[in-house]
């Protein structure tokens, strides 16, 4: 188990160098120009030319490139370009935000989820079962942004009971926290719900067919202690593997919930820096967000351990 | 029973958690938070044109002089000034109890580095500089012009109001060398930058500058007496126009400084808002590269001026009447300026005549390529109406789209457009970049040396060197429309319209903001 832990630490490594590589390259190689991004609609060529100087885009790509690894080995992902503010403090702004929508969401969508879809294995092929998946159809189709657009006309301007945009720091207090969050994590966790729920649902129905399932049944043990200590435990490889890939989509596909509800998260730090084509802040984000996906599914991998005792690494 | 009671405590739960927040936020009284026209990225304003940087510089700056309501430049931080009849000599004096955030006096030293540093990027400050034998600071307020050749617009730049107005940092700040951004906000304006609560896509913080003396005379425009009412400002970056009326309609925010189009019918419906034009109209022109075929030839820029409808452009592109008019002028339509010929120029489509023209040109139908920022909402519904004008009028249109970035980086490509160059693209303006000729960065008539379109025009420099010469109002009015006779002649670039702009307020909330050519937020006064 240390060896495997160790293993897997190490191999984020060449990840993370070929990630770097690839998108220094693109970005390169991308059209748009930071510098004529900078001096605005009346600035000139001559303007142009003074700021690729200043930022030194004018010296070769390996140079460039040298410059930005011999940071990074030193932990320093740079600044940006526009704002002058060193890149790691930018994404370090931006975490908390997206961090709590996203364990919120989370939370929203596994609460609802893991029971709906184990209700629809319970009965499958039934009414419930039909009516639960219809639902999950639902959600697959409805976009996150109308949802929210919906749920700040009813609760925000028509009810008046929570805020239409913004977040608000965990320093200021729970209260706002939690109000500033609810709106934007119910409408991004229903697509999650959905997809939790159908991957919940095929894989307790599944278990539910096999011959422990049988052998607890004629043991007498009651139906709802057979479908969540039999059924449910043993379903829940997929299931975390599902909630785990829904966490790193989560943190950093949330640009259009961000943007609807306008937090300040890594979404639309991420979308912002491609616009403007702010290259060390777009180079940081993608490295953090490369390495955020290794790690969750390196505890994806040891959580396997946990839930299936004969998975040994 | 059970879930009667679960649901019941479900329900207290929201509103506990509702009530409880909905206390904590209370917008305090003396905070005005606002969504200002874009989000604050650059803080050095000779570093971009951006405007809200511009904005951002008149919060925590002061300038030599500004303009008033009127058009009139008006002394700002100078108190007195006088020059020679000939306009060689200049003498400025500074007021007393000017002082920077940090509570140093403001000295000419500092003026003169400023002015310095503003100089080496910004156009026209660049021909001022040029045309300068010495600036030097005898005393610590006085500041001392000597000019080589008659340079009549010394009023003018120094109180230019966009895009790089030359605003007064400390010495120490100046120095900074021009390729380099500044990292000190220290500044002598109404405002103090709050750096450390600076969190870019998010919110900018500004609070009242407790030493800041205003001038006597009321506010008007970039002049007159700067008095701040408010303690604290916040600008609050929320990106999506529907978002940003509904924090407004909400009482989240306070103000919305520029209404999107999309916004503009339900929140002028709205009885809780009210919106007002602080800021005169802007403009947009269509840019046209002379360096490559086929408008390398004149004839086929006036060719392509021709089938402008500038109706159906601006109707396309601001989705209400309310928000535009036509204008054929390159000046603001009602100012002095505009009053010139526009030529064949009428905004009106001449098809016909367009097609003429083409004829006698020679133009042998190879595609004139049209960049389309299709991400820039502000600006992407006007090429696919110039599009199918200009086949209308004989053209064949290769329409391409991209991002906005993709788009400024191409437009600096004097590259064939089949080699990844340009023939034309659109862009917008504020009226203070156009109400002076010499204030416009795309009036260029010298080649590879000028703004992106690279038009080869000796007479439209001339003229322009005669209007930077001359101090007489008359004689420069005259040679405003000469120039634009000239760049009609040429085709330089062609107007599309001028847009209001409008902000919108929350009604018996917000008060007293003022008309200026440029978004300025002193005075403002929030009621509780």
């Amino acid at each position: 188990m240390p060896a495997f832990f160790l293993r897997r630490i190490l191999a984020t490594l060449p990840v993370l160098i070929v990630v770097a590589l690839i998108v220094f390259l693109m970005l390169r190689l991308a059209p748009g120009d930071p510098a004529a991004a900078i001096v605005g609609n009346s600035g000139t060529s001559e303007d142009i030319a003074q700021v690729r100087t200043a930022l030194g885009l004018n010296d070769s790509l390996p140079v460039q490139f040298l410059r930005w690894v011999q940071a990074l080995a030193q932990g320093n992902l740079g600044e940006s370009f526009f704002m002058k503010i060193p890149v790691t403090e930018l994404i370090g702004q931006r975490i908390e935000p997206t961090l709590s929508l996203a364990a919120l969401t989370l939370v929203v969508a596994v609460a609802i989820a893991v029971p709906l879809g184990v209700l629809a294995a319970w009965r499958h092929g039934g009414w419930l079962d039909r009516a639960l998946m219809g639902f999950s159809v639902l959600g697959f189709s409805v976009p996150a942004f109308v949802l929210g657009y919906v749920l700040i006309w009813l609760f925000s301007l028509h009810w008046q009971l929570l805020p239409v945009q913004g977040y608000s720091r965990l320093e200021n207090g729970v209260g706002l926290w939690l109000r500033h969050l609810i709106l934007p994590s119910i409408a991004l966790s229903i697509i999650y719900i959905a997809l939790i729920a159908r991957v919940t649902r095929a894989s307790v129905a599944e278990a539910m067919t096999e011959d422990y399932i049988r052998t607890a049944r004629a043991k007498g043990i009651s139906e709802a202690r057979v479908l969540i200590r039999h059924g449910l435990a043993n379903a829940a490889v997929p299931i975390v593997t599902v909630i785990g890939i829904g966490v790193a989509l989560l943190i950093g596909g949330v640009v259009v919930t961000e943007t609807v509800f306008a937090i300040p998260g890594l979404g639309q730090l991420t979308v912002d820096a491609v616009l403007s084509r702010d290259f060390p802040l777009i180079q940081g984000i993608i490295l953090f967000f490369a390495l955020i996906y290794v790690l969750i599914n390196l505890l994806i991998d040891l959580s396997y351990i946990v839930l299936d005792p004969r998975i040994r690494y | 029973m059970k879930i009667r009671l679960l649901r019941l405590t479900a329900l207290l739960a929201l509103a506990g958690v509702t009530s409880l927040a909905s206390a904590q936020s209370a917008n305090p009284a003396n905070v005005l938070r606002m969504v200002p026209q874009a989000d604050l990225k650059v803080l050095d304003p000779i570093w971009t044109t951006a405007f809200v940087t511009r904005d951002h510089g008149y919060m925590i700056y002061d300038t030599l002089f500004g303009f008033n309501e009127q058009g009139e430049v008006k002394p700002q931080m100078v108190d007195t000034y006088e020059s020679d009849p000939e306009g060689l000599n200049w003498t400025l004096k500074l007021r007393d109890g000017l002082v920077f955030h940090d509570g140093q006096p403001v000295t000419s030293a500092d003026v003169v580095q400023s002015l310095r540093r503003w100089a080496q990027r910004d156009g026209l400050g660049q021909k001022m500089f040029a045309m300068l034998d010495n600036i030097e600071a005898p005393d610590a307020r006085t500041i001392r012009l000597h000019f080589k050749q008659p340079f009549g617009m010394v009023l003018e730049a120094l109180g230019k109001p966009s895009s790089s107005p030359p605003f007064i940092m400390p010495k120490r700040v100046a120095d900074t060398p021009a390729n380099e951004q500044i990292s000190d906000t220290t500044g002598s304006g109404p405002y103090v930058f709050k750096a450390d609560e600076f969190r870019p896509g998010e919110k900018i913080v500004y609070v009242k500058h407790d030493k800041y003396v205003p001038r006597d005379e009321p506010a008007s425009g970039t002049a007159g007496g700067k008095h701040v009412h408010v303690d604290r400002v916040e600008w609050v970056i929320i990106k999506d126009a529907q978002t940003q009326a509904n924090a407004l309609v909400n009482g989240e925010i306070d103000m919305l400084s520029w209404v999107p189009p999309e916004q503009y019918a339900a929140l002028k419906a709205n009885p809780k808002i009210e919106l007002l034009t602080p800021v005169p109209k802007g403009s947009y022109t269509l840019h046209i590269n002379h360096h490559v075929p086929p408008f390398d030839n004149p004839k086929i820029a006036q060719a392509a001026a021709l089938t402008l409808n500038q109706e159906a452009l601006m109707r396309a592109q601001m989705i209400n009447k309310d928000l535009y008019n036509a204008c054929p002028s390159i000046y603001p339509c009602g100012s002095a300026y505009a009053a010139g010929s526009t030529a064949y120029f009428t905004g009106k489509p001449q098809f016909e005549k367009a097609k003429q023209l083409l004829k006698e040109a020679g133009y042998d139908g190879r595609p004139v390529v049209l960049l389309n920022p299709s991400d820039f909402t502000l600006l992407n519904k006007f090429p696919p109406v110039l599009a199918q004008l200009l086949k209308q009028g004989g053209f064949t249109v290769d329409m391409q789209s991209m991002d906005w970035p993709s788009l400024v980086t191409r437009r600096a490509s004097k590259e064939l457009p089949e080699k990844g160059g340009w023939n034309l693209f659109i862009t917008g303006w504020g009226a203070s970049d156009t109400m002076n000729p010499l204030y416009f960065a795309p009036m260029t008539g010298n080649g590879e040396k000028g703004w992106f379109g690279w038009t080869t025009d000796d007479k439209l420099e001339q003229l322009k060197n005669e209007f930077l010469a001359s101090m007489d109002e008359n004689k420069r009015t005259d040679l405003a429309h000469q120039i634009q006779l000239q760049v009609f002649e040429t085709g330089v670039y062609v107007p599309l319209g001028e847009s209001q702009n409008y902000t919108a307020v929350r009604k018996g909330v917000v008060s007293g903001l003022v008309n200026a050519p440029v978004s300025v937020f002193w005075n403002v006064k929030k009621q509780p």
